[in-house]
């Protein structure tokens, strides 16, 4: 499904945040991509994005080569993705409700399918009561479930969460990795990057372990080892 | 397409209501930036106005030999039409007719009155009073074909050279106010622009973050710029409605005043026939320099 091949990315000068990394991520899997800050994760999910681009190297999503897609086919491939960031990327002038069904209506969904949608996926997740809040009347917590709720409502194909813990106390994380634990359950992709020894422990998943931009480890029921 | 377009719209309605201390800060600097457009307009009908005034005042004659018949000189009025396009005015005057408005304008005055009687007959001579835009060098054609060519032989004298001084000082003088205007006004709306455009800018900066989270969730350009777009244009659509208020204010209450310096302008009327053209200016000023302030600064942000 997602394909890295001999990648590397340089930011000028002569930074080199990722050296020729090359794995794949199958349909249905679930990957945790492990490292220390600074070591490339981000930099990883902004390639999938097609945010960034490769200083030498292809990253596939699906059959697309990333480097020769055009705005319009990175624009459908992102709808395909919920990602869920550390910082959270709220829309800070849109209420819980809207910030939701946003990413509905990007993707032209019809709005009786997102006034039936949208709070369904705020009732799971625990923010039913506080639709008509703004991101900044939320607490830590709320936002992150907030910024979670987003990434599932279109159910992508693939769920990209870059460090969805880094923010949270022990007890909100182990919820949150359970909830992506579900998701992948029914069926979806799921890409984890942090650096919770803790979580990754529990989870005995497939794990890419990154040091200084290079893939150092990739075992199938992998442990946090660095 | 029109969902997508009803969507836009809803973002832009809710984002302009939300943000009303942006809002209203954008809405003014238009305001002050369309007054500044209707001032320059007004401005410039009046500076015209006045210069028209003035050339109105220029004039020169081409009085005719005492024997030239009224038939040869009006034929030398429709060969003066023909040869110059930019005359404003030419009258016929003649003999009885001159005398008469000599009379008119000495009617009280004993000494002309007693001189005339001296002279017997009627001393005025046949004539055409010309009046062209004002350029000396229209006047001096004229003058150059009633003097030398076919018709010289009825002309007895044309006051061109006399007038000439004054005609170059009066036109230099109304040409120069012509360029100033309108070199001021150009330097005044651009800057005019330019504040606008930043305070735009200002209000979108804050969107910086909120426009890289909507790419990354996939919304295609215009689902992105659109919001911003019809803000800017609901910018200019308010700021219009504020000053066609203030223009009719201003040009009713100021009328009576503008009357007493420049008789015969009021500046009231003029709004009221031309009403649709302060319309569109205003209209069209404030949504295109709103709408596409806000297309620019976002599409930058869209690059980044």
């Amino acid at each position: 499904m997602i394909k890295f091949k001999n990648v590397t990315k340089i930011y000028l000068p002569d930074t080199a945040v990722l050296q020729d990394v090359s794995f794949e991520v199958a349909e249905g899997e679930f990957v945790s991509v492990v490292g220390k800050s600074g070591a490339g994760k981000t930099t990883l999910v902004h390639l999938i994005l097609g945010l960034e681009t490769p200083t030498s190297g292809e990253v596939y999503f699906g059959q697309t080569n990333l480097n020769d897609a055009d705005s319009l086919e990175i624009q459908k491939i992102r709808r395909k993705i919920g990602v869920i960031h550390q910082d959270y990327k709220l829309l800070p002038r849109k209420t819980v409700y809207e910030n939701v069904a946003y990413v509905m209506q990007v993707e032209g969904k019809e709005n009786e399918e997102i006034e039936k949608e949208v709070p369904r996926v705020l009732d799971i997740i625990g923010l039913s009561e506080k639709v008509d809040n703004f991101p900044d009347q939320l607490s830590g917590g709320e936002q992150q479930r907030l910024a979670i709720a987003r990434a599932l409502v279109n159910r992508p194909d693939i769920i990209i969460a870059d460090e969805p813990t880094g923010n949270l106390d022990p007890y909100n994380a182990y919820e949150v990795v359970l909830l992506l634990q579900k998701i992948n359950q029914a069926g979806r992709t799921v890409i984890l990057s942090t650096h919770d020894r803790e979580v990754i422990n529990k989870l005995g998943k497939r794990v890419i372990t990154l040091e200084n931009g290079r893939i150092i480890r990739d075992e199938k029921e992998g442990k946090f080892i660095i | 397409m029109l969902t997508n377009f009803k969507r836009v719209l809803g973002f832009a309605i809710k984002d302009f209501t939300r943000n009303k201390g942006i809002s209203v800060a954008a809405v003014f600097v238009l305001i002050v930036t369309i007054m500044l457009v209707t001032g320059l307009v007004f401005f410039h009908k009046t500076v015209g106005y006045l210069t028209s005034q003035l050339q109105n005042k220029i004039d020169i004659t081409a009085y005719f030999k005492d024997n030239a018949q009224e038939e040869d000189i009006l034929s030398v009025k429709e060969e003066i039409l023909k040869i110059s396009p930019n005359i404003k005015n030419i009258e016929y005057i003649s003999k009885d007719k001159a005398l008469a408005i000599f009379n008119g304008k000495h009617q009280d005055n004993a000494v002309m009155a007693r001189a005339l009687q001296e002279v017997g007959s009627n001393p005025f001579l046949p004539s055409l009073n010309i009046t062209t835009n004002g350029d000396p060098s229209q006047y001096e054609v004229i003058s150059n074909v009633l003097e030398n060519s076919d018709f010289s032989k009825l002309v007895d004298k044309v006051d061109f050279l006399q007038k000439k001084d004054t005609i170059e000082k009066i036109y230099s003088i109304t040409s120069s106010i012509n360029i100033f205007g309108l070199l001021l006004g150009a330097i005044l709306v651009a800057v005019a622009v330019l504040v606008v455009f930043n305070t735009i800018k200002l209000t979108i900066e804050n969107s910086k973050e909120e426009i890289s989270t909507m790419r990354v969730v996939g919304a295609s350009d215009w689902f992105i710029r659109g919001p911003f777009v019809i803000q800017g244009m609901l910018y200019g659509i308010f700021a219009f409605l504020i000053c066609i208020l203030i223009t009719v204010l201003a040009t009713y209450f100021l009328s009576p005043y503008i009357s007493a310096v420049l008789p015969g302008f009021n500046i009231f009327i003029y709004f009221l026939t031309n009403w649709w053209i302060f319309v569109l200016i205003q209209l069209g000023f404030g949504i295109a320099v709103g709408a596409i302030s806000a297309l620019v600064v976002v599409k930058r942000y869209l690059e980044i």
